[in-house]
């Protein structure tokens, strides 16, 4: 059977996430995955996991035929660790890079109603809202706790970090897990391209807001 | 063919994207991307805004540096990247990036001191730095003097600004005069018109400031002179003499400048002053130095306008030389610091 080693990186989350991925023509599995917890530290984390997840297979670098990126949304800066990351070893090797809403890869509780929200900072968090099939029928949208929850008025269910920290305000069942973006769900998403060897894409990470910045206006004058 | 190593820069610690490639001390490629004109009407360069631009340029840059050079990432003895001083979240884009090509191209790493960069770019223009040699850096983000014993293993800071960067007071007096930003050039052109009449403050000057401040400067109190200066002219109906001011501004930034140079070329017995930074492309600094040198028998290296600036090469310059000193790479997890101390060439 042939298969296909693919690299899955997502920073989207304080979860910095490395793992390695078989895809067959059938089906698909993890074979490696690292995740520490550090939402100040993903440039130090993601280079060491991405050397150690190899390592535990066993496999090499230039055996990647594919990368898989979370492309958020999530706070920028980590964000955009995970983003340059998977476009710099595409580039090098040659190989095409795949970018999934990592929202998504959170996904749907099946048979429910579920609203997906993690941390977005500043007291509001990313969200999407998915139906029971897992398809995502609103988002990714930044907003308030409550505002997410009464544009997802239709949840059953909540899963994410940013719907466990703001669980009070949300007013769903908030599931414990998934807590983070899913490696597997990551996999499944872009399995098809995988397969189908499909030209890679540029990685537009799904920022939501626009960069903190205050025109300057005239001087001040210093006579008084 | 030759056994010096072909190093790769990146620089990503401000506003441009910068990928340089050498081979020893001879420029291969020197590729950029800016994103100066996005800050423009902000006066000042956004660290969002100039991160998010890093990310978009970061693949695109590397490839037209490759390309120029007309080598793969395969060929590349080492990778070099900007891990500090500079915009923290800015930084982490070049360092991640970094890491990705040296992970994929399985080649170490090397996390490097911008300013120590600034220093050794003029490797490239004028060979090998005498050691030792006291380094001038001015740019919108420092204004540092710096002994350089071994530009490998580390550098000594003797002095910098308390206040605000000499490229930061030409930015500020440039908006105070109606001129875009960044404010280096059009007040060089300006200055070229008029005449240096006005008698603004030399900041870091007087007897007193020997003792604590000998090697330090500042320029927040030549910036609010000027304003002050300028705001008296419009309140009293007259016409501002816009040439004359920036020309009496640039000479008293330049006095203090290559004053306080010179001196600590005398102090600590160096031939060789380096002047790095965006404003060692000025054309009276660079004048009004190498006029001063040349009285008391010290030679000035500057290299030319493209280098002075931020960019890849001399990121890529340091790094070759570390290689060439037989320095270890850095470790995988090496962090962007955007207070990285001038003690550190590479961490
Ligand atoms: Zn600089």
């Amino acid at each position: 059977m042939h298969i296909v080693l693919v690299l899955v990186l997502d920073t989207s989350t304080p979860a910095v996430t490395a793992a390695v991925a078989d895809v067959t023509s059938t089906g698909q599995a993890v074979t490696a995955e690292l995740r520490a917890v550090d939402g100040r530290a993903h440039g130090e984390l993601m280079a060491p996991e991405i050397d150690q997840v190899l390592r535990q297979t066993g496999a090499t670098v230039r055996d990647l035929r594919a990368i898989v990126a979370g492309t958020g949304p999530g706070p920028f800066t980590g964000l955009r660790v995970g983003l340059v990351t998977a476009a710099s070893m595409g580039q090098t090797l040659g190989i095409p890079v795949y970018g999934v809403c990592s929202l998504d890869a959170l996904g749907g509780v099946p048979g429910q109603v579920t609203l997906v929200a993690t941390d977005a900072r500043r007291r509001e968090v990313y969200w999407a809202l998915y139906d029971p099939t897992g398809t995502r029928i609103d988002g990714p949208h930044v907003d308030l706790p409550e505002v997410a929850a009464e544009r997802a008025a239709a949840a059953t269910v909540a899963v994410g970090d940013g719907a466990l920290k703001y669980a009070d305000r949300i007013g769903l069942k908030v599931l414990d897990e998934p807590r983070y973006p899913m490696v597997d769900a990551f996999v499944r998403l872009a399995a098809d391209r995988v397969r189908g060897n499909a030209p890679g894409e540029p990685l537009t990470p799904l920022y939501l807001r626009r960069p903190d910045a205050v025109a300057a206006g005239g001087h001040k004058p210093v006579l008084r | 063919m030759t056994d010096e190593p072909l190093v790769l820069g990146i620089e990503t610690s401000c506003d441009e994207t910068g990928v340089g490639i050498v081979r020893g001390t001879t420029l291969l490629a020197d590729a950029l991307a800016s994103s100066v004109d996005l800050h423009a009407r902000f006066g000042g360069v956004v660290p969002e805004v100039a991160s998010r631009a890093h990310l978009e340029a970061m693949v695109p840059t590397m490839q037209r540096a490759l390309d120029e050079a007309g080598v793969t990432l395969a060929d590349v003895d080492a990778i070099a990247v900007t891990a500090g001083p500079g915009l923290a979240g800015a930084l982490l884009v070049g360092v991640a990036a970094a890491k990705g090509y040296a992970i994929a191209a399985e080649k170490p790493v090397y996390g490097v001191n911008h300013l120590a960069a600034h220093v050794a770019v003029d490797t490239l223009e004028h060979g090998p730095l005498p050691e030792p040699a006291i380094a001038l850096l001015v740019s919108g983000g420092h204004s540092s003097l710096l002994l350089v014993d071994d530009l490998a293993g580390g550098v000594v800071p003797l002095g910098s600004t308390i206040d605000d960067a000499a490229g930061e007071a030409f930015d500020k007096v440039a908006r105070l005069l109606g001129m875009p930003f960044p404010g280096g050039p059009p007040i060089d052109r300006a200055a070229r018109e008029g005449q240096a009449t006005i008698a603004f403050p030399r900041g870091l000057t007087a007897a007193k400031d020997q003792a604590a401040h000998r090697f330090d400067f500042s320029f927040s109190g030549l910036k609010t002179a000027v304003a002050r200066w300028v705001e008296a002219r419009e309140r009293a109906g007259e016409p501002v003499p816009v040439n004359d001011v920036a020309a009496s501004f640039q000479d008293a930034v330049c006095d203090v400048l290559t004053a306080k140079a010179i001196d600590a070329c005398r102090q600590n017995g160096v031939e060789t002053l380096v002047i790095g930074g965006g404003v060692a492309a000025n054309s009276r600094l660079r004048a009004m130095a190498e006029e001063r040198a040349a009285k008391v028998g010290i030679t000035v290296r500057v290299p030319r306008p493209k280098l002075c600036t931020d960019n890849g090469a001399m990121v890529a310059a340091l790094g070759s030389h570390l290689v060439a000193a037989g320095v270890r790479p850095s470790r995988l997890d090496l962090p962007a610091d955007s207070a990285m101390p001038l003690t550190l060439v590479s961490v």
